[in-house]
């Protein structure tokens, strides 16, 4: 045997081997699809079919495109859930300690996981996202309240949601490193992305809407709009700031990740 | 080759591993020996750089274990029973394993023959008793062809012959000349595997020595009441002996040998027996004081 050494790309080939040859990836995959795009033509639907009872000022704020792409957000569940067992089952299972033997430079068995895990977790978010919007369009159609994939701003808005929830995915495996056990993490991850807007909800108005619009949901689907609201940032700021909360969860997993015994 | 110096390890307020200095040698099989929770398998994963040394340092081939560049070519590890995700198969929890080194696909096939796992290799591993999660494991060390081994307790758990085939398996890997470090709490297993001997008690080592020189020689003992005598008598055929407890040991000589001299000389003998010292008596010597955990499994 010639001696080859091992690489990043080695060790991202073998993450991409491992991640599909566990049955959690397809069904992760395949729910994070039905549930986003399913949830989003029901709700598309139940607006459509309410139309006519709604006031003058709903029907002025309805952004077809956001709305339509509603269901994106029960994704984070779905998401979520595999980022956090791409690292959580190799510390119940015993694996990291092979994975380590293997791969004992850490902080790229960590990126190479993150890498891994970021393309499936972007091509699965733009197919829910595609998907989604095509659908609820499809809808909405029927009220005339559709908008084409070329209409300004939709592109962004729809390529958006496949962004947003790579960093779901990103943000979970950093949480999947720092508690290391698959329950802890997975209530860490949808404590923060479902609990924590009920915060900003106790804060009186003016503060509470600003931090609300800071909290990690709302900044980071803020992407998913396509017209100005008073409770979202514009769509790239909001994205940034999710972006810098994935970021911030990232630094302190792969600190915890080098410095911890395993 | 292992070079561990003043290697330590301090969890809170207990201390796995003690200011450790061993080398583990190739070209034969070399026991880790102590009792359980003496720091044997702490003081291996600070080999491999999954725990971090609270201080002291410890080497493979002259490199701390993260640096190798190609870790698996250099050393296999067997940490515990299990070590992989029951959800992968045999076959697959192998290939990232080779992919991860740049180790060919080929020898993921070679290492399943070896361990004899070839039928069940696609099954998912959740499913394999203990001995062929065991076999997996030892597939996985093997499968980059390192020339250091190490085997976390290899037998626990394992049929007869799945511990005579380890047995062999080990010696027939220090026979190619590769570094075989195999800890155990069984000193029955060691006797018969190790050609070295490291023992460890409460995170100390306690002896660093070849088997042979840890057992003490086997010997004769004799007794006779006239034990002056017969001590003059085996001295004068330049014989090596002691006296120890009103009886006197004879070394390098059969029982045979002590009882025809004594009737030559007509030296009268109340005993005379073959004395082989074993292991055990050898280890609980050393770590009388040392063992923690009495009883249990």
């Amino acid at each position: 045997m010639a001696l080859r050494k091992a690489t990043f790309a080695g060790a991202v080939a073998g993450e991409w081997i491992k991640i599909w040859t566990v049955r959690s990836t397809l069904w992760s995959m395949f729910s994070t699809v039905v549930v986003t795009v399913g949830l989003s033509s029901l709700l598309s639907l139940a607006y459509a079919l309410s139309y006519d009872r709604l006031g003058f000022r709903a029907r002025l704020a309805f952004d077809p495109v956001a709305y339509g792409l509603a269901g994106l957000n029960f994704g984070v569940i779905t998401l979520g859930v595999l980022g956090v067992l791409v690292v959580s089952t190799e510390f119940s299972s015993g694996l990291m300690r092979t994975s380590l033997s293997a791969v004992p430079r850490r902080s790229r068995l960590l990126a190479a996981k993150a890498v891994v895990l970021a393309v499936i977790a972007l091509v699965v978010g733009l197919i829910s996202s595609f998907a989604a919007f095509f659908a609820s369009q499809a809808i909405f159609s029927m009220r005339r309240l559709g908008v084409g994939i070329g209409d300004p701003e939709v592109l962004r808005a729809v390529t958006g949601g496949g962004l947003y929830l790579t960093l779901i995915a990103l943000i979970s495996l950093g949480a999947g490193a720092i508690v290391r056990h698959t329950a802890g993490a997975i209530t860490s991850v949808l404590g923060v992305l479902f609990v924590a807007p009920i915060f900003g909800v106790f804060l009186p108005e003016d503060w509470g809407r600003t931090v609300q619009k800071f909290l990690p949901p709302a900044a980071g689907s803020a992407i998913l709009t396509t017209r100005e609201t008073p409770v979202t940032l514009p769509p790239w700021e909001g994205f940034g700031v999710f972006a810098g909360y994935t970021a911030l969860v990232l630094v302190v997993a792969f600190v915890l990740f080098r410095r911890r015994d395993v | 080759m292992i070079s561990a110096s003043g290697l330590t390890k301090v969890y809170g307020s207990k201390t796995a591993v003690d200011h450790a200095d061993f080398t583990v040698r190739p070209g034969v099989v070399t026991g880790f020996l102590g009792p359980n929770g003496a720091g044997k398998s702490t003081a291996m994963r600070l080999v491999l750089g999954l725990d971090r040394a609270t201080s002291g340092s410890v080497t493979v081939n002259g490199r701390c274990y993260r640096d190798l560049p190609a870790p698996l070519r250099e050393v296999g590890a067997l940490l515990e029973a299990k070590a992989w995700h029951g959800g992968r198969s045999a076959y697959d929890h192998l290939r990232f394993l080779a992919l991860t080194n740049g180790i060919p696909k080929a020898r993921v096939r070679e290492v399943l023959d070896i361990v004899g796992l070839h039928d069940v290799a696609g099954k998912r591993a959740k499913g394999y008793s203990l001995g062929m999660g065991q076999r997996l494991g030892i597939a996985a060390a093997l499968l980059g062809d390192p020339s250091i081994l190490m085997f976390d307790e290899p037998v626990n758990g394992l049929d007869p012959e799945g511990i005579l085939w380890i047995r062999r398996l080990m010696q027939s890997l220090a026979a190619e000349g590769r570094t075989v470090f195999v800890s155990s709490h069984l000193m029955s297993e060691m006797a018969v595997t190790a050609g070295h001997l490291i023992v460890i008690g409460r995170g100390r080592i306690l002896a660093d020595t070849p088997m042979a020189d840890f057992i003490p020689p086997s010997h004769v003992r004799v007794r006779s009441p006239d034990l002056q005598a017969l001590g003059r008598t085996v001295a004068a055929e330049n014989w090596r002996a002691r006296a120890a407890d009103g009886a006197l040991l004879v070394y390098g000589v059969t029982p045979a040998d002590v009882g025809d001299l004594a009737h030559r000389n007509g030296i009268r003998v109340h005993e005379l027996s073959p004395v082989h010292p074993s292991l055990e008596e050898a280890f609980m010597r050393l770590t009388a004081d040392s063992v923690e955990f009495h009883g249990g499994g």
